[in-house]
């Protein structure tokens, strides 16, 4: 497998405060990785980091054949790796459409090109094939500010995704979703990127979620890697069940059993 | 392009009529049709930037330069329209981009009140400079156009069309870049700059470029109005109420439109001549009347009216 993102040593500190620690990650092309953690555990930090928004205080972030810690987040995104935020990130008073055409002009031109016109029909071509995929194609001439919750995480996401990066990192991409929801949106986001080919990192606190779509995970516990494991191996590593899991899994893993199973610590 | 374009239709009809209209004119309707051009010219770069979320209320400074930058150049013996409004259309911009590198990295208040620092240096700079006149400032000989020496009223008729030529050039041009993915980006940035920076573009280089282009042509409309009155001075080129007056017409006319903004240049000159002229007690009372009322009734402008005609037309 080819690596695509070497992250070493990585070390952030706010004063006397330390967000990341002794951070060594190596991401292969095409992997699925979930980063979990409990909230102030270092995980947001982590994707800031790699994407630009934070200089980390020490380390190297190797991408594509070049060290990328310190570049801002526009030539981090233009060299492959896109971002999809917590709080969707859209250009609220503007319809889905208008949102995905400024993407994909941002990620089709530069220099003079820029001076070319905004709209034209093989672009708007490109965005409604893109509505389709991310299944937002009803919401097309909806403005982004008065989209349900879910649909304006798709369109973030979808944003994000239009350059096709070659890494994309999302955060938290299934926080205030409702859970009958989640499983549907994470099926559409998921098949969108697998016809891409995009390696994806995302963080996420629902452990179903981890358990079904993600290969491997990545535990953070106060600024630290935990366990860089295997789905199946991470999720019953005492440390991560200590300090990221906790009691709320189990009472989950129960209530879905229905009161039987083995996941009684 | 394939369908015809209402807004470039618009503004070649009434650059057809202006043009033809120019050898009837009053004397006095030509000079407020001037004014109007040289205003509704600063206004339209408000308008750019307006539309990236971004109010000057210092672009007096810029009209101030490109009014000053050709005056001077008529006191060492050039006369010629087309080089001093290319003069000071450069010297502006020349300012603007210099000046970008400080302001693109401010936002609301701190940009709006940053240019209004930035004038009144400019302010300041001529108000002590006796060899420019001080606070009387200076006159202008007629402009000459490129060999052709106009005398009399043909001074004014030969300038309006000179300006109407290039006002048409310039606001035809800004209607179409405002549909090019650069000028679409004022949409991104005013609504969402991380977006816009995690979409790999940045932000503070889109507003530096309006923020240049708004210099250009507030130095042209500076030395327009500086050829059309004759005259430069401090209190009317470059003070901080001239500033709200573009702001004030910015308003006036809405961002719907480039069309609107020499509309609401026209609507803020005719009200301030009448309103001085019939009542010179009050008059700024009117003018802040009329202020308040738009805000109030026409929150988007002039250009608004235009939208609800079309809207009760189906």
């Amino acid at each position: 497998m080819t690596v695509v993102l070497e992250v070493r040593d990585l070390q952030k500190t706010f004063g006397a405060v330390v967000a990341a620690k002794d951070i060594n990650v190596t991401v292969n092309e095409h992997e699925i990785i979930g980063i979990i953690g409990a909230n102030g555990a270092g995980k947001t930090t982590f994707v800031n980091m790699v994407t630009g928004y934070l200089k980390p205080t020490s380390g190297h972030i190797e991408f594509a054949g070049r060290n990328i810690m310190g570049l801002p987040p526009r030539e981090i995104t233009t060299l492959g790796i896109s971002r999809s935020f917590q709080v969707p990130q859209v250009f609220a008073s503007e319809s889905v459409f208008d949102n995905l055409l400024m993407a994909y002009a941002i990620a089709e031109v530069s220099g003079m090109g820029l001076l070319s016109p905004l709209y034209n029909d093989e672009r708007a071509a490109r965005v409604d094939s893109h509505l389709d995929r991310y299944k937002i194609a009803e919401y097309r001439n909806a403005t982004a500010s008065t989209l349900p919750q879910g649909i304006r995480k798709l369109l973030d996401i979808a944003m994000a995704a239009v350059s096709k990066p070659t890494i994309l990192m999302l955060d938290e991409p299934t926080s205030g979703i409702s859970v009958e929801e989640k499983f549907g949106l994470m099926d559409i986001i998921m098949e969108a990127l697998r016809q891409d080919e995009t390696t994806v990192l995302f963080i996420e606190h629902d452990m179903e979620i981890v358990e079904r779509y993600v290969s491997r995970v990545l535990a953070f516990y106060q600024g630290q890697v935990i366990c860089d494991a295997p789905t199946a191996e991470a999720l019953v590593d005492p440390g991560v069940r200590e300090f990221v899991i906790g009691e709320e899994y189990h009472r989950t893993r129960t209530e879905a059993a229905n009161g039987g199973g083995d996941n009684h610590a | 392009m394939r369908h015809v374009d209402k807004t470039v239709t618009g503004l070649t009809i009434a650059f057809a009529v202006l043009f033809l209209a120019d050898f009837f004119m009053a004397e006095w309707v030509r000079f407020i049709g001037l004014q109007s051009l040289a205003r509704g010219a600063v206004a339209l770069g408000l308008l750019v930037l307006w539309r990236t979320g971004l109010v000057s209320f210092g672009h007096a400074l810029y009209f101030g330069i490109g009014a000053y930058a050709a005056a001077m150049l008529t006191l060492i013996g050039y006369h010629d329209a087309f080089f001093l409004v290319f003069a000071g259309t450069l010297a502006s911009g020349v300012l603007a981009f210099l000046l970008g590198f400080l302001l693109r990295r401010y936002r609301a208040i701190f940009f709006a009140l940053l240019n209004m620092a930035f004038s009144m240096i400019l302010y300041g700079v001529i108000v002590k400079t006796e060899e420019l006149g001080s606070t009387d400032g200076f006159s202008l000989h007629p402009p000459t156009f490129l060999g052709y020496a106009p005398q009399g009223e043909a001074v004014q008729t030969t300038l309006f069309i000179f300006t109407l030529v290039f006002t048409y050039i310039v606001t035809v041009g800004v209607h179409l870049y405002l549909k090019t993915t650069l000028g679409g980006m004022s949409m991104a940035v005013r609504e969402n700059e991380i977006r816009v920076e995690y979409l790999g573009y940045s932000a503070e280089k889109v507003i530096h470029v309006k923020y240049v282009f708004s210099g250009l042509v507030a130095g042209f409309g500076g030395a327009i109005m500086a050829l059309a009155i004759g005259q430069v001075d401090p209190d009317s080129m470059a003070n901080w109420n001239v500033s709200g007056e573009f702001v004030f017409i910015t308003i006036l006319s809405g961002i719907g439109n480039v069309g609107a903004t020499y509309i609401g240049a026209l609507v803020f000159e005719l009200i301030r001549t009448y309103a001085f002229e019939y009542a010179p007690q009050i008059w700024q009372f009117i003018l802040g009347g009329s202020l308040l009322a738009i805000i109030m009734f026409l929150p988007d402008g002039i250009w608004s009216l235009v939208d609800r005609l079309r809207k009760s037309e189906g």
